[in-house]
């Protein structure tokens, strides 16, 4: 079987890929951010995941609104670095593990999931900024990835719940999986931000302290908001902290917090919390 | 089952992209999303008058871009912001430039008002 040995939850903001490429994780306004995810890739390489399942939403890079997956998985060997619109970022093509991804596939399906499988797909910067915080890839990537695409951006979304079971399901799907693997799993998005309207910038530092403290004692109560709630008290764009209960879902049960951290220096809370399951 | 999204609370100086908004903004979201093309993007930059000509904007839609009013398209017509940066990029106006603009305040003003303004 595939355990789920960890999850992580961590912001993926684009401007966080850019201070990267451009080597700037040294300036004093962005060490903090890139300090904080220090211990956590150090854990990574003990623990040594075979498989990084990264629950993210496509910003217009791969999905359009002519037809937007409110849930897409995808069933690929390769995954390429899009272009969302600022032209191909240097970091390596991420490999896949099209087996497993099947067989997440059909188990999600036959468990009411009717997700879009995707056998190509271009990942983007809520892929790809946990990704490179996460793993160094000099020699490419040490993992191999599953893209899980969730609608965050086009009303209607999916519930915090659907979300959470969304978690549980995978779970159940790693644990059918015919062969050994050691998963790890990403929500990412979030925290709190809003980037639409004179509201643009808003953010609610306290929400996001109160949300890293959840969901890890206390997810249940997050599944119970609604979007209207976490927008009104955390930013518009705030709702795609929802992803951060797939994570959870997929490692329900008592976990053991590894690392956690939180930084707002610009328009978005940037949080990160790594959670080993506890048995 | 609880509303997910209470249209009899809005959220001040919030639009919630919802039904409403994605289908007024439709045209100028695609607009932008076709900007993910490297050639789009030169096309954009060498004739930016040409490009526009060639899109199916409506001349409403074509004025908010020349006059790169972001709070109108955000505010009024229906415009993602994911799909909209993609526009000022190509412009060379990136989303703290976009959101100033849309609180009405300059871009100084703006990053006057947060924590740490290196990051960005």
């Amino acid at each position: 079987m595939a355990k789920i040995v960890a999850g992580i939850g961590t912001s993926h903001v684009p401007s966080i890929g850019v201070a990267y490429d451009q080597g700037r994780q040294e300036e004093p306004d962005w060490k903090p951010l890139f300090d904080g995810y220090g211990p956590v890739k150090e854990w990574l390489k003990e623990i040594q995941p075979d498989i990084a399942i990264v629950v993210y939403n496509d910003h217009g890079c791969d999905f359009f609104f002519d037809k937007y997956p409110t849930f897409a998985v995808g069933a690929a060997e390769t995954y390429p670095v899009g272009d969302e619109g600022w032209g191909r970022r240097p970091l390596p093509d991420f490999p896949g593990d099209a087996d497993f991804s099947w067989h997440l596939c059909n188990s999600l399906v036959y468990d009411e999931f009717d997700i879009t499988v995707c056998q190509e797909m271009e990942v983007e910067h809520g892929f790809m900024v946990p990704m490179h915080l996460c793993w160094d890839h000099d020699d490419g990537w040490p993992v191999q990835v599953v893209p899980v695409a969730v609608n965050v951006i086009q009303h209607p979304l999916p519930t915090a719940a659907r979300c959470w079971k969304l978690g549980q399901a995978i779970r159940r799907a790693a644990e059918s999986y015919g062969k050994d693997r050691k998963v790890v799993i990403l929500g990412t998005g979030g925290m709190s931000h809003q980037l639409n309207g004179a509201r643009f910038g808003y953010l609610n530092s306290q929400f996001d302290n109160d949300f890293l403290d959840k969901i890890e004692s206390d997810p249940a109560a997050l599944t119970a908001m609604t979007h209207q709630q976490i927008m009104e008290e955390a930013g518009a764009e705030a709702v795609e902290l929802i992803m951060w209960l797939t994570m959870r879902g997929a490692i329900e049960g008592p976990v053991r917090q590894v690392h956690r951290h939180y930084y707002a220096p610009m328009t978005t809370g940037m949080g990160l919390i790594a959670l080993e399951a506890a048995s | 089952m609880a509303e997910q999204v209470d249209k009899s609370r809005p959220i001040a100086n919030t639009k919630v992209f919802t039904d409403e908004e994605t289908r007024r903004g439709y045209r100028l979201n695609k607009f932008a999303m076709s900007l993910c093309k490297p050639q789009n993007r030169d096309a954009f930059k060498e004739n930016e008058e040409a490009f526009l000509a060639a899109s199916d904007l409506t001349e409403v839609e074509k004025q908010l871009i020349r006059d790169r009013d972001w709070r109108a398209i955000m505010d009024e017509y229906g415009g993602n912001i994911y799909m909209i940066m993609k526009i000022g990029a190509v412009i060379g106006q990136g989303l703290y430039q976009i959101g100033a603009h849309q609180r009405g305040q300059t871009y100084e003003q703006f990053l006057d008002t947060r924590n740490a303004s290196g990051a960005r």
